[in-house]
């Protein structure tokens, strides 16, 4: 038992299948008690499979779990918590309609029989709110707070419970960057008092920034464990990837044309019935890349969907080269030939059951020359596949291949080679790199310039800002339905930009 | 018949009829609070009265025909529990099978039993001093049954167990929120099995009370529609037990106009009205998005697995 001294957790050849894939295959991982330890990985790499593995929401096919120096068997979450580990998950747990003290208390025998007793609970929470910087205010509903602050209630959710143990699955995705520096500082307090961490990561600026040790993750396999003060990013990257990461995106100057779109005080409600855009407005220029930022969930999924026609505003106009498409109907906005890269690929940018071929001709099998009246001409369509599978580099087995069996990085190429096929004025893309590794992020991100090259407007939502700097022109910041400004992208201060996104508005002119 | 009488009896009937329809509602916004939707509640009704009815005949004793309703309401939910929770079915189709089930046993088995008498029924009482009061004395205090004012007691009950105590803030988490309920170590499917077994005990007692204490006969299909307007009163009273009181005793009041209203209108239509009732019903359960407008729970008819998001 000698080398477990000092490990607070020791997985032992970890091996967890789904069907088709092996998520982690033979996974040793060491974490010293007390220490900032960072999985590093693409998207895929099987890092969140791990951590739900360690955390009781996977039973592993093979392999052991050892903490301290103990094996332990973690069957389910409730296992886990009583062993004091706790996990906050990418997407937040909590439950929006119950209240902050309600949501910490949730499935904890705290009080007599039924009975909470609040008052005591509060006092605890309130002291390990003090003790770390976690203020927040216990009898609002979590629904009203925003994403940093519910972010405070999953730690404060994790700490009331006593773990030793805290697993971070990417939790920088959605704060600004002032809020990441404060995480920062609560996390390295939590390891002074003794806490362990492990942080779950892709972004090589945060291992730098954070962690004592990084364990690299390729494929369902651990590449290296290096201390982080002898490494560097480089090296990082090329663990990551498994080959040289050479960034060499082409973006020549701006070319600007006529204007393209125009919004003027747009209003929409969101799902739920209350205001997602309160009065948006700005114009789009042919030859541009216009990115919207801002922390999920402030309107800029209601904006995509009112400019592509799946959702109708309630006040304002839109117009698209001089033409008025206020409220015009999905089919009518595509049939103007503006392109919708959208959030959810699978959900809504492919039939996942049909072929290649298919999917290809989603937005135009109604005319020539893939139909003439009822009839498709299916020699048409199987030329139209091979083009955009060589043009788009889609690799497939053969354009009859379902759709949903191709990767991530193949569907968004099948999605981009439909979409631009037809040379679109207007571009609508969100989230258009979202979950690709290096590679098709790349490709991708060289398709939208190149788009940018030949003249179309696009707008660009992401909540990836390094993403936004890269490809935008100008950026729009959205906070709570309204603009915050639009700063030229040469120019912006990502620290600005930060701010704004938590609700400053922006000083000095309007581009 | 003076007007103060036609209002009195009509009030009275009102709240007896809107007991059932109280008690199935109760059950539902648990269920329902819990992310199960049941449409099978028509189902479980009309098995409860059927077998309600069977016991209180065979042997005499009204209250065990009523304990025997609820325990069949509630065995005929695990039905829906088993194949929405376990199987992770589909649970509009899995509860308009039950319905379809149980309309269906309740008929075949019930054939021998149409217009016979009970022995016994489940006593009408009046609350001496009480019933003195003008006007609202006679309404509440003459000639109901205990059953009535149990379900009058449920209600707050119900209500304080959702809001105020943890078995409560487990349960609308549940409905909110599996994943976070399941990471935190609550059993997720315990507590939909639970709230589906009692929504079956609360239906099963209604079919009891329709068949033993309300009109102490067996009639086939004789819940007609009642489960239907269960499901609706659920929604209109934004899955709160106090707001399913107001609705359950509001409808029953207008339902019960509209059979004094039949030398006027056709019965024909007013027959076909919680047909038409269920219809629209229907059409709203299946709209999510007006749902979410009107703070139903998240997770409603959604099956929960671990792992999948």
């Amino acid at each position: 038992m000698d080398n477990s001294e000092g490990y607070a957790i020791e997985l032992r050849g970890i091996v967890k299948r789904f069907p088709g894939v092996v998520a982690n295959d033979g996974i040793d991982l060491k974490v010293r008690r007390g220490e900032i330890h960072c999985l590093l990985g693409e998207n895929g790499a099987g890092k969140t499979t791990l951590m739900r593995v360690l955390y009781g929401l996977y039973r592993p096919e093979e392999g052991e779990i050892i903490l301290n120096g103990q094996p332990v068997h973690m069957t389910s979450p409730r296992a886990a918590l009583n062993h004091h580990v706790g996990m906050v998950h990418q997407h937040f747990r909590l439950v929006p309609t119950l209240s902050v003290e309600e949501n910490i208390v949730l499935g904890l025998d705290e009080g007599t029989g039924p009975f909470v007793n609040f008052r005591k609970t509060r006092e605890k929470i309130s002291s390990i709110a003090n003790e770390y910087g976690l203020s927040v205010d216990l009898q609002t509903k979590v629904w009203q707070l925003a994403v940093g602050q519910q972010q405070r209630v999953e730690i404060l959710k994790a700490l009331y419970r006593e773990v030793d143990i805290l697993i971070m699955d990417e939790p920088t995705s959605v704060l600004t960057p002032q809020e990441v520096d404060q995480l920062f500082t609560t996390l390295r307090t939590l390891v002074d008092d003794g806490l362990t961490i492990i942080f779950i990561t892709h972004k090589l600026d945060e291992v730098m920034q954070v962690s004592d040790r990084v364990t690299v993750l390729r494929k369902g396999k651990v590449v290296s464990t290096l201390p982080t003060a002898e490494t560097d990013k480089p090296t990082l990257a090329r663990l990551m990837v498994g080959r040289e990461v050479v960034f060499r995106l082409k973006k020549g100057p701006i070319k600007r044309r006529e204007k393209i779109l125009e919004v003027n005080d747009l209003h929409a409600l969101n799902d739920r019935g209350l205001p997602a855009l309160r009065g948006v407005s700005f114009d789009l220029f042919g030859g541009e890349i216009l990115g919207v930022a801002g922390v999920s969930g402030n309107g800029q999924y209601e904006l995509a969907e009112v400019l592509t026609g799946l959702r109708k505003s309630i006040k304002g106009r839109v117009f698209l080269a001089k033409k008025e498409v206020t409220n015009c109907s999905a089919r009518e906005m595509n049939d103007l030939n503006v392109a919708h890269i959208p959030a959810e690929r699978i959900r809504m940018g492919i039939v996942p059951a049909l072929s290649i071929r298919e999917n290809l001709i989603l937005k135009k099998y109604r005319r020539p020359p893939f139909s003439y009246r009822e009839f498709l001409d299916n020699k048409e369509i199987e030329e139209n596949a091979h083009r955009a599978m060589s043009d788009y580099q889609i690799a497939a087995p053969s354009y009859e291949t379902p759709a949903k069996l191709l990767s991530g990085g193949n569907i968004q190429k099948v999605i981009l080679a439909r979409e631009l096929s037809e040379n679109p004025s207007l571009i609508v893309a969100v989230h258009p790199t979202y979950g690709l590794d290096i590679g098709a992020t790349e490709q991708v991100r060289q398709i939208l310039l190149a788009q940018r090259e030949r003249g179309a407007a696009t707008l660009l939502i992401s909540e990836d800002l390094e993403e936004i700097m890269t490809l935008s022109d100008r950026i729009l910041v959205i906070f709570n339905g309204e603009v915050m400004g639009i700063l030229d992208a040469e120019s912006a201060d990502i620290e600005e930009i930060g701010l704004m996104m938590a609700g400053t508005r922006h000083k000095g002119e309007e581009l | 018949m003076g007007w103060e009488t036609w209002i009195i009896t009509t009030l009275s009937r009102s709240l007896a009829y809107g007991t059932p329809l109280l008690l199935g509602t109760l059950g539902e916004i648990y269920a329902e609070r819990s992310g199960v939707l049941n449409l099978g509640v028509e189902g479980m009704m009309i098995m409860g009265a059927y077998s309600g009815f069977t016991t209180a005949y065979i042997t005499g004793n009204p209250w065990l025909g009523i304990l025997v309703a609820a325990v069949v309401g509630g065995a005929f939910s695990l039905i829906h529990a088993f194949t929405s929770v376990t199987l992770k079915a589909n649970q509009v189709v899995s509860g308009l099978s039950l319905t379809m089930l149980g309309l269906g046993l309740s008929g075949m088995f019930g054939r021998g039993w149409e217009g016979k008498p009970l022995p016994a029924t489940i006593p009408k009482i009046t609350v001496s001093g009480l019933s003195k009061i003008p006007f609202l004395g006679p309404i509440f205090f003459e000639g109901q049954n205990l059953i009535v004012y149990l379900t009058i007691l449920l209600v707050p009950l119900l209500w304080y167990i959702l809001y105020r105590t943890r078995i409560g803030i487990t349960i609308r988490s549940v409905g909110e929120s599996p994943a976070t309920a399941d990471s935190l170590g609550i059993n997720v499917d315990r507590v939909r099995y639970m709230c589906v077994l009692l929504g079956g005990i609360l239906a099963g007692m209604a079919g009891g009370y329709l068949s033993v204490a309300y009109r102490p006969a067996w009639t086939e299909g004789m819940t007609a529609g009642m489960g239907w307007i269960v499901i609706a009163l659920t929604i209109f009273a934004f899955w709160n037990p106090a707001y399913g009181m107001l609705g359950a005793y509001l409808f029953a009041a207008l339902y019960h106009l509209s059979y004094r209203l039949q030398p006027w209108v056709s019965p024909e239509l007013l027959k076909a009205m919680p047909y038409a009732f269920a219809i629209l019903v229907l059409i709203f359960v299946s709209r999510g998005t007006l749902q979410k407008r009107m703070g139903a729970p998240a997770a409603l008819s959604l099956p929960y697995t671990r792992g999948e998001e």
